[in-house]
């Protein structure tokens, strides 16, 4: 299968800070791939900077071949790629129904529905509290209907920054399982964790970022097996 | 009994016209988290482009039949024009600033505030200028108290537009957008969201509404003049923050409360408007000093 999302050899500054340092990373179609490292290493910003939210000053993003790196982070949703952010950034004071109404913000079909029952599948505990506030959901709830928002728009390629922080092992469990399901049903996921364990389980390959650089790529076999890692991000 | 009811009334139809100028001021508050000093003056604009309107389609001397279809026209068309007059503020004014510090929006947001008012004194001069009360006149009698028909109007259509737009900001696409980009501009960009149409649409809404209630209070006061706005937007600011700055029934109910106030005050106590003015702005001190978030302030925890 073909790449799906291709990040060439970006820099992004936050002002005079430089982030990322020539970051070169690719997803193919259907793949999960995941990316770790430590605090502060850059991943939060690969994604931003492929969602648009922090632009790239250097380098290229494409998807499908379509070049994104100077397209608006509103627009870039339309390219079909979904970003469930760092901290969920779910919307606090609407209802759990209007956040997902918003995860479709950009499509006009009439197909939101049952693409919203299809979510509601995928986390019963979302339908349960459809009318509540989505500042009130716990924590693990929040990091659902970040998810299931994101999923709403029916992305290609899907960017799950740290979904499973802070979350009791049973709801991290879950968290995993759908995102299994999620990419069993033909979605892409790019994956950022911590937990590079569990992330490294579910992902076919992954890439090793420190201070803004890729130090490592390969099949997460290769990964987990490789000294560095383990000493590193795998506590062995 | 009836000095209350009359006082009552009084503060309503004041309260209509703070209500929907406080409006304006609570929506660009909750998107940009800017007092916009300018609203008062883009109010009394709104009044004056009303006017204008008036008196070109010479409504004072229509005849009945056309007075509503002429009524409703000025009201359109002097929304639309100072709505847009709102969004040229915002795109000059105010979206240059946005990643600057706090202080550099609020410093413009005075002198465009200045310079709305130098071109109306420029333009229409110094002195108060006779406004038409186009809307119908009579009293209803109540029995315990007559009721003014034009003030029963007044209230009437800001509480129509106040309606028109919760539905707006609470059923609509675009109203998802406002408030979505009011709680998390990246989220909100992140579902696709274009941000500076939303603020945008913001400013034209917040700057019809004030339209509007720049023609009522014509109708109402039967004048205008070039510094109109400077007090009624410090009021209307007022009903803003007491009603909980950035929620938009808040807003609403804010205005109708200072209305009620300003009213009572005024007509119980001798020396009128000062004392009002004193309450008033007590009343902003204190809901600064003690209850921040007003009456209706967002209470819903962000985890
Ligand atoms: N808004 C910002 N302004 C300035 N520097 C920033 C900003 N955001 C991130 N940085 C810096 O950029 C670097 C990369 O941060 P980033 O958030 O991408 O790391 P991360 O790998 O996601 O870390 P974590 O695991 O803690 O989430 C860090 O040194 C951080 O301090
Ligand atoms: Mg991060």
């Amino acid at each position: 299968m073909g790449v799906l999302l291709e990040v060439d050899q970006i820099d992004v500054f936050y002002g005079r800070i430089q982030a990322l340092r020539g970051v070169s990373l690719h997803v193919d179609e259907g793949e999960i791939v995941t990316l770790i490292g430590a605090n502060g290493a850059g991943k939060t910003t690969t994604l931003r900077a492929i969602s648009g939210l922090t632009p790239a000053s250097s380098g290229s993003i494409r998807i499908r071949g379509q070049d994104i790196t100077r397209t608006q982070a509103e627009d870039i949703v339309t390219k079909g790629i979904g970003h469930a952010p760092e901290g969920r950034r779910i919307f606090a004071r609407m209802s759990v129904r209007e956040n997902l109404d918003l995860g479709a913000y950009i499509r006009r079909d009439g197909e939101t529905r049952s693409d919203m029952e299809r979510i509601y599948t995928l986390f019963p505990r979302l339908k349960e509290r459809q009318a509540q506030l989505a500042g009130t959901l716990s924590g693990g709830e929040q990091q659902m209907l970040c998810i299931g928002r994101a999923m709403m728009s029916r992305p290609k390629v899907l960017l799950l920054d740290e979904p499973s922080l802070g979350l009791a092992p049973l709801m991290v469990d879950t968290i995993f399982q759908v995102i299994r399901e999620i990419n069993a049903e033909g979605t892409t996921i790019l994956l950022i964790e911590q937990n590079a364990l569990k992330a490294l389980g579910v992902a076919a390959r992954g890439y090793v970022l420190e201070t803004g650089r890729i130090v490592k790529e390969g099949p997460s076999k290769q990964l987990m097996e490789s000294p560095d890692v383990q000493k590193a991000y795998l506590g062995i | 009994m009836r000095f209350f009811a009359d006082q009552l009334i009084l503060g309503l139809t004041d309260g209509a016209i703070f209500a929907l100028i406080a409006l304006g001021y609570t929506m660009v508050y909750g998107i940009i988290e800017l007092i916009n000093f300018a609203h008062g003056d883009i109010f009394t604009v709104g009044g004056f482009i009303g006017l204008t309107l008036i008196s070109i389609l010479g409504l004072q001397h229509a005849p009945p039949a056309l007075l509503i279809p002429g009524v409703i026209l000025v009201f359109l068309v002097a929304m639309s024009l100072n709505g847009l007059l709102g969004v040229a503020i915002e795109r000059v004014a105010y979206r240059p600033l946005r990643n600057a510090p706090r202080l550099a929006p609020l410093i413009t947001a005075v002198g465009i505030s200045f310079i709305l008012e130098g071109i109306l004194f420029l333009l229409k001069g110094p002195n108060q200028i006779s406004y038409p009360n186009l809307l119908p006149g009579g009293s209803l009698n109540l029995g315990f108290a007559s009721i003014g028909v034009g003030n029963v109007f007044i209230i009437l259509i800001a509480l129509g537009l106040m309606i028109a737009l919760n539905q707006f900001i609470q059923r609509t696409r675009v109203g998802r957008a406002m408030r979505a980009t009011a709680q998390d501009r990246d989220a909100a960009r992140l579902m696709g969201v274009n941000i500076n149409r939303t603020i945008a649409i913001t400013f034209f809404i917040g700057s019809a509404l004030a339209a509007a209630g720049g023609i009522i209070y014509g109708f109402d006061y039967q004048t205008i003049d070039f510094s109109l706005g400077f007090r009624n937007g410090l009021v209307a600011f007022t009903a803003a923050v007491f009603g909980g700055i950035g929620n938009v029934v808040g807003a609403a109910l804010g205005g109708f409360i200072i209305g009620i106030i300003i009213d009572f005050v005024g007509g119980y106590f001798q020396g009128g408007q000062q004392w009002s003015d004193v309450v008033v702005f007590s009343i902003l001190i204190l809901v600064l000093v003690f209850r921040p978030t007003g009456l209706l302030g967002m209470r819903v925890p962000e985890k």
